[in-house]
């Protein structure tokens, strides 16, 4: 009997899959199980917008629910979308993607992030990433038989990962370098200098580049570099992106791939077997998003920068030296001074002071010593966590 | 400058070191601005928006429709000056369409707007019609919603 019991809950080991047994839970699920517990608490741990979706964006959603938009659309995504897709990306970076052979309609970019991984590893590979990175990099790329390579990024470098670091660590089984500025959760941004001189070492060893470029639009005082529209990359890079970040959109699963058409081909193939089709009402959603609501992101960024300011200030001034993240919604100071490490602190900061940040150890190794502080929520909140972040770091 | 008092339109109480780091200005130079704008009548008045029915302590509110006659040389102001400046009421626009002007009259209960109307508005020379409706519910105010909940705490507390 108890043999049958564990076998129908899966609790026996070898039920499920090495490669999933093995592979960490994400770093931020601990804390999630802490948190959920508490009251009162000042979350700067949320890693999405605390703007609801603009209402002539949901608004288009709902019409689509009314007119009974309700079936699948086209495995690639609606025409309509792919077309307005299409315009978006060379009017604001000037990149030339043909919307019906270049563009793939996901389920939010995280899809499209597997779907990539899938479509490209052998067993083996190797794929290049930044430390610290998205909790997703390395283990979508284990999840699909391969080895992230991490290569640590520091604050010396603003989180940046150098092409010479990157080139040291190129070997016969590196397949592709998985890139995603602006970063999550330093906040850090791509000079065109410094995606200048990766585009040449991807000519140099003949690579592919995947681009997660989800915080495009939230850049303050910095240009965002659409690594695609650097001369010879745009066959060289596969660039997924989505409406969640920008369109404050996160949990309508809405997000795209563009890149050459071998690429697109090959992750509509996985994307027909598993997901079939983004979802029809979030599609309607998306265009409305690229043909109104420009302004929207306009608003939401200058927001944003207020807050950014405001906290970036505030945590040099208590003590905790942040470099100046110049994209997303997050900022990453350095803890070290306090004498603990990322878990300690946060650990510490909630149940002392019910404030929520993240450790950077949920993000690689190369984050301890720092913390993620998500500046997306409002001032009054950031004023207040900062406050009983102050009286934390004196007490120390 | 235009977005200082964007953030003071939204929060009056925002104080000048905490506007001068939103925007990256220093402190001096915010103050300068804003004092400025206030001699200047740039910034009128700074208040709360209330919400009354909360309380269950709200006035009596009218929209009224007037339909006034112009007057050579002045117009339509000299005529809506002498009824904004009534203290019943509360806002005054002028507007195209139908009728001339369009005023929120404020009361303590309907006998206060009732005889505003008749005794104060309706009697002056040009003006030709009014229509009163009174108010029965307030949705949204000065870009404020009164009665749907706050949508921002819906997040879950951490998230990647």
């Amino acid at each position: 009997m108890p043999n049958t019991k564990s076998a129908a809950t899966g609790a026996r080991h070898n039920l499920i899959s090495q490669k999933v047994a093995t592979l960490p839970p994400s770093g931020i699920r601990k804390f999630f199980d802490l948190l959920a517990s508490m009251e009162d608490i000042i979350s700067l741990g949320i890693g999405e917008p605390d703007f609801v979706t603009p209402w002539h964006i949901r608004e288009a959603g709902i019409y689509s629910l009314e007119k009974g938009y309700t079936m699948y659309t086209s495995n690639s995504g609606m025409p309509e979308l792919r077309q307005e897709l299409a315009s978006y990306l060379e009017r604001h970076y000037g990149v030339n993607y043909h919307p019906e052979q270049e563009i793939l309609i996901t389920t939010g970019s995280s899809e499209g992030l597997d779907l990539v991984m899938r479509a490209i590893i052998n067993p083996g590979d190797e794929v290049i990433i930044p430390n610290p990175c998205y909790v997703a990099y390395p283990a979508d790329i284990i999840l699909a038989g391969g080895v992230p390579i991490l290569v640590p990024t520091d604050e010396e470098n603003n989180f940046v990962i150098r092409a010479t670091d990157i080139e040291a660590r190129i070997t016969k089984q590196t397949k592709a370098i998985l890139i995603g500025y602006p970063a999550n959760p330093t906040g850090a941004v791509m000079s065109k200098r410094e995606a200048d001189a990766i585009a040449q070492l991807v000519k140099k060893h003949d690579l592919l580049v995947i681009s997660d470029e989800i915080y495009a639009r939230l850049v303050y005082g910095a240009q965002h570099i659409c690594f695609p529209s650097l001369p010879g990359m745009k066959k060289r890079t596969i660039l997924i992106s989505g409406f969640s970040k920008s369109h404050a959109m996160t949990g309508w699963r809405i997000g795209y791939v563009a890149a050459d058409r071998h690429f697109i081909q090959a992750l509509t193939k996985i994307h027909q077997y598993t997901m079939l089709s983004a979802p029809t009402m979030a599609q309607m959603a998306a265009i409305e998003a690229l043909r109104n609501g420009e302004s929207d992101v306009e608003k939401m960024v200058q927001e944003y920068n207020r807050r950014r300011r405001f906290m970036v200030k505030r945590l040099n001034e208590i003590g905790l030296p942040c470099f100046e993240p110049k994209g997303a919604f997050f900022a990453f100071p350095s803890i070290k001074g306090t004498g603990m490490n990322s878990e300690e602190f946060a650990e510490k900061l909630l149940l002392e002071e019910k404030v929520a940040v993240v450790p950077g150890t949920a993000f690689g190794p190369c984050g301890e010593g720092f913390v993620r502080c998500c500046y997306a929520t409002s001032l009054p909140n950031i004023e207040e966590a900062l406050r009983r972040m102050d009286r934390f770091v004196r007490k120390k | 400058m235009k977005e200082i008092f964007e953030i003071l339109e939204q929060n009056a109480r925002a104080t000048p070191a905490q506007i001068a780091t939103m925007v990256d200005k220093p402190v001096r130079e915010v103050e300068k601005i804003i004092r400025q704008a206030e001699k200047d009548g740039i910034i009128l008045k700074y208040k709360a928006i209330i919400n009354w029915p909360k309380l269950r302590k709200e006035d009596i509110w009218a929209l009224i429709e007037v339909r006034i006659t112009p007057q050579r040389g002045v117009g339509f102001d000299a005529i809506s000056e002498r009824i904004y400046q009534f203290p019943e009421v509360y806002s005054a626009y002028l507007v195209s369409g139908t009728y001339d002007l369009s005023i929120l009259v404020r009361g303590k209960n309907m006998q206060e707007i009732s005889s505003f109307v008749a005794e104060k508005l309706a009697p002056l020379e040009q003006v030709q019609s009014v229509i009163t409706h009174f108010l029965l519910k307030r949705y949204k105010e000065y870009g404020e919603t009164f009665h749907i909940p706050k949508e921002t705490n819906r997040r879950l507390p951490i998230t990647p």
